[in-house]
């Protein structure tokens, strides 16, 4: 099957990512922790895919294993018709000019000691693709598009705010002209008013450029604004993936239920019909049996701690891994 | 006002400054709010608009190169301003608590959760270790923490994010204060989290008849828990209102941008994609303060008087309060003439 023709960008098929945990004077691996645990993606080309979950639900590292920031321990990742994990250092380098990061926090991310210039335009230097006045004037260019004046070339990160910081972070993954961006959590630092001048630059940006977006975040309003679909993450899998109308209107998966039902809305008149959730996120080291929701879940029944669901198709594009969606006998597959 | 009708906390005038190299940065210019018994006001504003600053003053907390210039708090009708220091040593956690944002850093990681406990019951109160203990599991049995007489043993690395702001809130409760001060109590946890440290920290106030201050940047934690808002910005207090109000009908400007540029669940319009308002500019440099309403330089409404007179925190109907011309025309013109 052709990348081109089913306009897929990016294919994650069974991404997992296991640290061993190591104990003693010889550090013997004594267990694993597996914060990507089989996750498989699509990203389309020009939408914008997001993925939620809580702390230590594995978004984050996902992200990086796309990226190969971290070697993921199994799985793959084509990325427009390559592998990219059967790449050598060398390609896999060249391939990062396609495959582009906003961090999140817009204070670590950028060198103090470096002017916005040479921050900017380290890309182009890298990737030897601009130098002298040529790279200064595709700098000069880039910060116009992410609606800085030109003159900050010359500035040092700490005379930003945050906002602007994290727009400077935009116009460095802009400056290859890369085809997929990866966004984790990028406006999770700024204030509000701020968040939103931030969102509404990076859907400008995405329609005038084409660019594909995985827009990591756990703030699920942010993600319901930005994305075109959107995938839950809990304990290293994909619990939930659907369109953000399908999944915000009709959660299907109790964990996507529970989530929304405990985002604070700005309105006082509103009385929140909170599903609380019982006990703790379990460690990602020791995964419950089954079903990695059970201990928690509402609605758990008598199968959910014996087999681990599959996350399946009901039929609409609409994706959840539970039971009660799925009834193991009704499986088409069984 | 008699002695009785009193609200619990009076702050006037706050002001704190810090000297810098550069110059002096005004933090907090000019805040004046009160709490009443059993209220929860929700202060509200953006990084660096001086909420968490404000909070520190009132428990004297501000240190060098900071520094209370001037303002009144009057607690129960006493100055805390005026007291000393082993006098204001008994209103911190005794009187008045405070459960902060970052809950694992908050407690120290070489002694367990009961040791910690224990400590902020004996400061203030002439018990044994181990009575002080045994309140302590009866604290965490109070915040709702399974199996408390094995977890008071437990050292903080052993607990989550969320467990730990139970023990804050716990040991705040510890010494039976009148006023608690939650600043940002939920920002560092996740969203299920919060609303479950929400729920508590409600039922506890409903429980003990508690006042609170509680600061957040997030609107939703503020409609969801606090009986009336402030609203800050660059160091004041721009609009006040009881928390329907203020949701309902905005005044200040800010305000309005500020809850228009809030993402909201089901927000989004059949398929499309909409842009979020969203509040022009930056929050201005404190360093390099114009002159007028801090405010004026992102204001969609701005009129001459703005760039030229700092408009004052002035009533409006009901329990309303706001800072700004376009409410309090006579304001700017009478000011304008003076000046």
């Amino acid at each position: 099957m052709s990348d081109e023709r089913n306009g897929n960008l990016l294919e994650v098929r069974g991404l997992r990512k296991y640290f061993p945990i190591r104990r003693g004077v010889f550090s013997k691996v004594s267990g694993f922790v597996r914060a990507v645990d089989g996750v498989d993606l699509t990203l389309r080309r020009g939408e914008t895919l997001g993925l939620v979950g809580e702390s230590g639900s594995g978004k984050t590292t996902t992200g990086r294993c796309i990226l190969r920031l971290l070697e993921p321990t199994a799985g793959s990742v084509r990325f427009d018709g390559k592998d990219l994990l059967a790449l050598s250092p060398r390609d896999m380098r060249r391939a990062r000019r396609q495959l582009q990061v906003i961090f999140q926090d817009p204070y670590s991310s950028l060198n103090p000691r470096m002017r916005i210039g040479s921050i900017v335009g380290e890309p182009l230097a890298i990737h030897r693709i601009a130098k002298g006045s040529e790279r200064e004037h595709r700098v000069a260019d880039l910060l116009c598009k992410v609606g800085l004046d030109p003159s900050a070339m010359r500035r040092y990160p700490h005379e930003f705010s945050g906002g602007q910081r994290q727009r400077i972070g935009i116009a460095r993954a802009l400056a290859l002209n890369p085809k997929l961006i990866i966004c984790d959590e990028p406006v999770s630092a700024l204030d509000v008013s701020v968040q939103a001048q931030v969102v509404n630059l990076l859907m400008d940006l995405q329609e005038e450029l084409s660019l594909t977006y995985l827009f990591i975040a756990h703030d699920l309003s942010v993600v319901e604004h930005i994305s075109d679909r959107v995938a839950v993450m809990y304990l290293g899998k994909i619990v939930e993936l659907a369109d953000a109308e399908a999944l915000y209107e009709d959660p299907q998966h109790p964990y996507t239920r529970a989530l929304l039902s405990a985002v604070p809305v700005p309105d006082p008149t509103v009385k929140p019909a909170r599903i609380p959730l019982k006990g703790e996120l379990p460690s990602p080291a020791a995964p419950p049996p089954g079903c990695a929701f059970h201990p928690r879940c509402p609605v758990a029944v008598e199968v959910c701690p014996r087999v681990e669901p599959e996350l399946l198709d009901s039929g609409t594009g609409h994706l959840a891994s539970c039971h009660l969606v799925h009834p193991v006998g009704d499986r088409p597959f069984g | 006002m008699s002695e009785s009708s009193r609200p619990l906390l009076e702050v006037e005038d706050l002001r704190v400054q810090f000297s810098l190299p550069e110059g002096i940065v005004r933090a907090v210019d000019g805040v004046s709010f009160f709490i009443r018994e059993g209220e929860t006001l929700g202060l509200v504003g953006e990084s660096g608009c001086g909420k968490s600053l404000t909070a520190l003053s009132i428990l004297r907390l501000i240190t060098p190169p900071g520094r209370i210039a001037t303002g009144a708090i009057r607690y129960r009708g006493r100055d805390l301003l005026k007291l000393s220091e082993p006098e204001i040593r008994k209103v911190r956690g005794k009187q008045i608590a405070l459960i902060f944002q970052e809950p694992v850093a908050a407690l120290n990681p070489v002694y367990t959760v009961g040791d910690q406990i224990a400590e902020a019951i004996r400061v203030h109160n002439k018990v044994s270790k181990k009575d002080a203990l045994s309140q302590a599991v009866q604290l965490l049995r109070l915040v709702q923490i399974a199996d408390a007489e094995r977890r008071v043993r437990e050292y903080p690395h052993q607990m989550s994010g969320g467990m730990c702001q139970r023990v804050m809130i716990a040991m705040a409760l510890s010494c039976k204060p009148s006023l608690i001060m939650a600043d940002e109590p939920t920002t560092a946890l996740d969203v299920t989290i919060q609303a479950e440290i929400l729920d508590l920290l409600k039922r506890l106030k409903d429980e003990f008849g508690l006042s609170m201050l509680l600061i957040s940047h997030n609107l939703g934690v503020i409609a969801g828990a606090a009986d009336r808002v402030a609203v800050m910005y660059a160091g004041r207090i721009v609009e006040e209102a009881p928390v329907r109000e203020l949701f309902a009908s905005p005044k200040h400007p800010y305000t309005i941008g500020l809850l228009r540029s809030v993402p909201r669940l089901g927000g989004r319009q059949r398929s499309a994609r909409r842009r979020l308002a969203s509040i022009p500019g930056s929050v201005p440099d404190p360093l390099s303060r114009e002159p007028g309403c801090p405010f004026a330089p992102r204001c969609t409404d701005v009129m001459q008087v703005c760039r030229k007179l700092e408009p004052e925190l002035l009533p409006l109907e009901g329990e309303r309060k706001v800072s700004c011309f376009l409410h309090h025309p006579s304001e700017g013109e009478g000011s304008a003439v003076v000046g």
